[in-house]
């Protein structure tokens, strides 16, 4: 027992280093595999007043540029007023039919919620906003997140009591389904952690048509993001011998440098579409076990 | 001013300036991410206790960590600078005590060429670990052998223009304080 309590004072210092090492390291593995680590929502808490007061400062520098963009998507949203549209033979009119079950009614999917990003980096292999809006006004996990003119920037993966933290798609742990748009063929989008400017797309099998300057939009079968929203286009195209698709580089439709405002998109029926899913996936896996 | 404030304000600039400069610089290339807050650790006196020298290094980690959101990646290399940097100063400083009467390391207390050594080593192991990590989940041998020296490049010349441009006032290590 003395042998042991000398070797704990002798060996003292180097004891608490292993113990910080562990400690350390533990939140690092946690963090990479869940996206939960201790004291991380009273730290992002924190970080968040500390960043939204210096957004205030930075701001300014991107005014111009999101004022543009902001007025594009206005100007895109404008040409889609029913307003626009008018019926030239003026002897026929519309007649809307008043038999409407309950069941037809146009339901609401995704819900906007607008959000000032309050710190982004683009230099390293793993790429977090962190956004002003948290659980009290009604942030989740897995909620997508579009630029100010509707381009595709990421996904919310933590979320604290008035911030949230949102996984850039300059992220290399990403992975977002996307499609061609017009031939409407499935990929993946992922990002190789080398050019900001640069995502790549994968899956998409050699077969299509593909041109570059092609337009890269969400898929229709994400949980979390919004069909039809762009995210990039085809910057330069090359086949992979080996599994016979494609590996395009897609150039970014977001600019990540200068983002500041963005809007957060809540799909209302995520729950029940992952709960669906997760219930097939039980009885396929249930059914493929051996019965007695 | 006593140097338990001054360090606590020096580790306040540093994550600032980390964090609100060195980060948002515009993209170099993926080889180089500037880094400059450990020299917060170099900094720090002679006379710290190894104890709190751990300590200090596991704190200002872990607040870049929270600000960058890689909780524990920083603070593990900040932890392994803090545990090898009184072996590095034992090396390279001399053991008669009498003509070491500085408080902290500067190229001043030190010399030119033992300060740069000092920063040299600790910054490889700073980045060796610190891109180890980053490694082990993602990316090849050559990358991450490129990413260290490379890291290790801009983050000693930044700390030579640190030192350059902010000469710290000299304090002599005296009977009185």
């Amino acid at each position: 027992m003395r042998n042991i309590f000398l070797f704990i004072r002798r060996y003292f210092t180097f004891l608490t280093f292993l113990a910080l090492q562990a400690v350390a390291l533990w939140f690092l593995f946690n963090y990479n595999r869940y996206h939960r680590a201790r004291f991380l929502g009273v730290a992002n808490e924190i970080t968040g007043r500390i960043n939204s007061q210096y957004n205030k400062v930075e701001d300014y520098f991107t005014l111009r540029e999101e004022n543009r963009r902001l007025h594009r998507f206005n100007d895109s949203l404008l040409n889609l007023l029913p307003a626009n549209f008018r019926q030239r033979d003026t002897s026929a009119y519309l007649v809307s039919d008043s038999f409407r079950l309950d069941t037809t009614v146009l339901y609401r999917q995704y819900v906007f919620r607008d959000a000032t990003v309050v710190y982004n980096t683009v230099n390293f292999q793993k790429n977090y906003l962190q956004l002003n809006r948290g659980s009290r006004q009604g942030v989740r996990d897995n909620m997508a997140v579009l630029s100010s003119d509707g381009k595709a920037v990421g996904v919310v993966v933590n979320v604290s009591d008035n911030y949230c933290q949102v996984m850039s798609l300059l992220h290399i742990q990403n992975t977002v389904s996307a499609t061609l748009k017009g031939s409407g063929e499935l990929g993946t989008v992922e990002w190789d952690g080398k050019d900001p400017r640069y995502l790549l797309l994968r899956k998409l099998p050699k077969t299509i048509e593909v041109q570059t300057g092609d337009t890269i939009v969400t898929s229709p079968y994400s949980y979390n993001i919004p069909p039809g929203y762009m995210i990039g286009t085809v910057a330069d195209i090359s086949i992979d011998n080996t599994s016979g698709f494609y590996v395009l580089r897609i150039r970014t439709a977001a600019n990540f440098y200068k983002l500041q405002q963005v809007h957060i998109v809540e799909n209302l029926e995520r729950g029940e579409q992952v709960a669906l899913f997760e219930e097939t996936r039980r009885r396929i896996e249930e059914s493929k076990r051996p019965q007695r | 001013m006593s140097d338990l404030l001054r360090n606590i304000i020096r580790l306040v600039i540093f994550i600032a300036v980390q964090v609100y400069v060195l980060n948002k610089i515009p993209h170099l290339h993926r080889f180089i991410t500037p880094y400059l807050y450990y020299l917060f650790i170099l900094w720090l006196p002679f006379s710290i206790p190894r104890m709190g020298l751990l300590l200090t290094g596991f704190v200002a980690g872990l607040s870049l960590d929270y600000f960058m959101q890689t909780p524990g990646l920083h603070a593990a290399a900040c932890v392994l600078v803090a545990y090898v940097r009184p072996f590095v100063i034992s090396v390279l400083t001399p053991k008669d005590t009498t003509g070491f009467t500085y408080r902290e390391p500067s190229p001043r207390a030190m010399g030119w060429t033992p300060y740069l050594v000092y920063a040299l080593v600790l910054s490889l192991l700073h980045h060796g670990y610190m891109v180890f990590l980053q490694w082990l989940e993602f990316g090849t041998i050559l990358d991450f052998l490129v990413k260290v020296v490379a890291t290790t490049g801009i983050s000693l010349l930044l700390i030579l223009t640190v030192e350059l441009l902010f000469p710290r006032r000299l304090k002599f290590r005296t009977n009185i304080s």
